[in-house]
């Protein structure tokens, strides 16, 4: 390691306050807190400008100042920065005066939002000189390790639900990482991997490098401000499996607040996720921060399949603080919500995009998003990662012979026919 | 007895053993030994009402005792019981 960050000071317990060296810790020792970057915001402040932001590449390293690594980054330079799309043609499906998709299923090199994730983790894990590392993941976590730690020459191991669509397997066993793929649920593949993690000394992305992992995630929400112009959006649909997004994303509007990167103007984070496991949604309709897990996840949404969400409780409290409401989808919704946005924007997003639209769509509904505002869904996952979920369920290619009259009779004048 | 997987935050109170066994016929009762014998330990994993904390799962046999009786879940000499600090998604 050469010099440390002059940004990023500490890690902090996030229930007592605590200070630990920025190592590959995770929990608090007295009350096993999560334990959260911290960092000197005076000096970023001086550091870091909407000037100074736009004259860099355009990739999430652009903010980093305010990401947990002590030197420049040697992983993942090429991730973030995708695309915000002004969905017109949705916001009128939708019922909404203005609606943004910002669109991770393109994000580089794996298709999902968590190359964000990844790339600062094993920035971080280099810089703390692990040789191994590894996640336990429902597959977008386990496709964006196995390219990373590839390209990075990092040994890696995947832990896996056994169930996990075929997609997701091969798109981590191409890289020619280690797929191990255990009998359970994602809840106790985690299980397994906190037990791992204290044995063999490998750098666990979302375990004992979970402080770094997450706050890769407010690589989101400050590319949300930046490409809205410099200014929040009034609600934010993000979806949520652990919750961590959702309160990262919330994370980073507050720092732009602080560094004077945005106007302070009122802005809400509302959380989606599945019917078939939906513990922090439940618990947020009702009023309530106590969460009750679901001990047997079942959805088609299997990304976001995680029962004993890890950090549902701050995202309660994140919807809370900023006037933001939860929903759930349900499959038939899920596949819908598919549709309507491959249909309406050209973007085909996996499960977990389904559960965003079609949940937004209930929130719009319900007055909980005002259909005067302005909206941004977070698109977080590639479709082709979960074809399964939707296969049979947008028609079948209509087959004919390589004939002319054929393509007449049986295509052209047909569909003429039922446009009358 | 029952083999208790200690997660490593917690290992500084058992001088650094990764399994310890302890008595009890519940999961309550086997945390109220391994605070005699670990003192200090007991505290870390339940708040000052005696509650699991939130942010620490027990699984006996990889089944999480919020699923089961919580701290009133019964165990077994065979059994194999874990504590391990919540984590992220994936």
């Amino acid at each position: 390691m050469d010099k440390p960050s002059p940004y990023f000071s500490n890690l902090k317990c996030r229930e007592c306050g605590r200070l630990y060296p920025k190592q590959a810790i995770h929990v608090c020792d007295f009350d096993f807190g999560p334990l959260e970057a911290a960092y000197d915001y005076d000096a970023i402040g001086r550091a870091l400008s909407r000037a100074v932001i736009e004259s860099r590449p355009q990739t999430m390293w652009r903010y980093r100042e305010l990401l947990p690594i002590d030197t420049e980054p040697t992983v993942g330079t090429q991730v973030g920065f995708t695309p915000l799309v002004k969905a017109d043609r949705l916001a009128r499906v939708l019922g909404i005066r203005e609606l943004y998709i910002k669109n991770d299923t393109v994000n580089y090199p794996t298709l999902s939002f968590k190359d964000r994730v990844v790339s600062v983790a094993l920035s971080r894990a280099r810089e703390l000189g692990f040789q191994v590392v590894a996640c336990a993941s429902t597959g977008n976590l386990a496709n964006s390790v196995a390219a990373n730690a590839a390209s990075a020459g990092l040994k890696s191991y995947v832990l896996i639900p056994a169930d996990l669509e075929q997609g997701k397997v091969l798109g981590s066993l191409v890289y020619g990482t280690n797929v191990i793929a255990i009998h359970g649920a994602y809840d106790q593949v985690n299980r397994l991997c906190s037990e791992i993690a204290g044995k063999y000394g490998w750098g666990f992305v979302n375990v004992n490098l979970r402080p770094y992992y997450a706050e890769g995630s407010k690589t989101m929400g400050f590319e949300i401000a930046e490409q809205l112009g410099w200014r929040l959006p009034q609600h934010t649909v993000i979806p949520m499996a652990s919750g961590s997004l959702l309160t990262k994303i919330h994370k980073a509007y507050k720092e732009f607040i602080q560094l004077g990167l945005v106007e302070k103007t009122p802005f809400s984070v509302h959380g989606a996720q599945a019917t078939g496991c939906g513990p922090i949604s439940e618990a947020r309709k009702k009023g309530t921060d106590i969460i009750k897990p679901v001990p047997k996840p079942n959805t088609i949404a299997k990304s976001l399949a995680i029962g004993t969400p890890a950090d549902g409780y701050y995202a309660i409290h994140s919807m809370k603080e900023t006037g933001g409401t939860a929903e759930d989808a349900t499959d038939e919704e899920i596949v819908e919500g598919i549709r309507l946005l491959a249909e309406n924007e050209g973007i085909f997003a996996e499960t977990a995009g389904g559960v965003t639209v079609a949940c937004a769509r209930k929130l719009i509904a319900n007055g909980s998003i005002p259909r005067t505002d302005s909206a941004v869904l977070c698109i977080t996952g590639h479709g082709l990662k979960t074809q399964e979920a939707i296969a049979g369920k947008c028609g079948e290619p209509r087959t004919i012979n390589p004939s002319l009259r054929e393509f007449e009779e049986k295509i052209y004048n047909a569909d003429a026919a039922a446009a009358l | 007895m029952p083999s208790v997987l200690i997660p490593t935050p917690l290992r500084k109170l058992t001088n650094e053993l990764e399994t310890v066994s302890a008595a009890g016929a519940t999961v309550g009762e086997l945390i109220d030994n391994l605070e005699q014998a670990f003192p200090g330990l007991k505290d870390r994993i339940c708040d000052e009402a005696g509650n699991v904390r939130r942010f620490v799962n027990i699984f006996v046999n990889g089944e999480d005792i919020r699923f089961l009786e919580e701290k009133a879940t019964p165990v077994k000499d065979s059994d194999e019981i874990s504590i391990v600090p919540a984590i992220a998604g994936g």
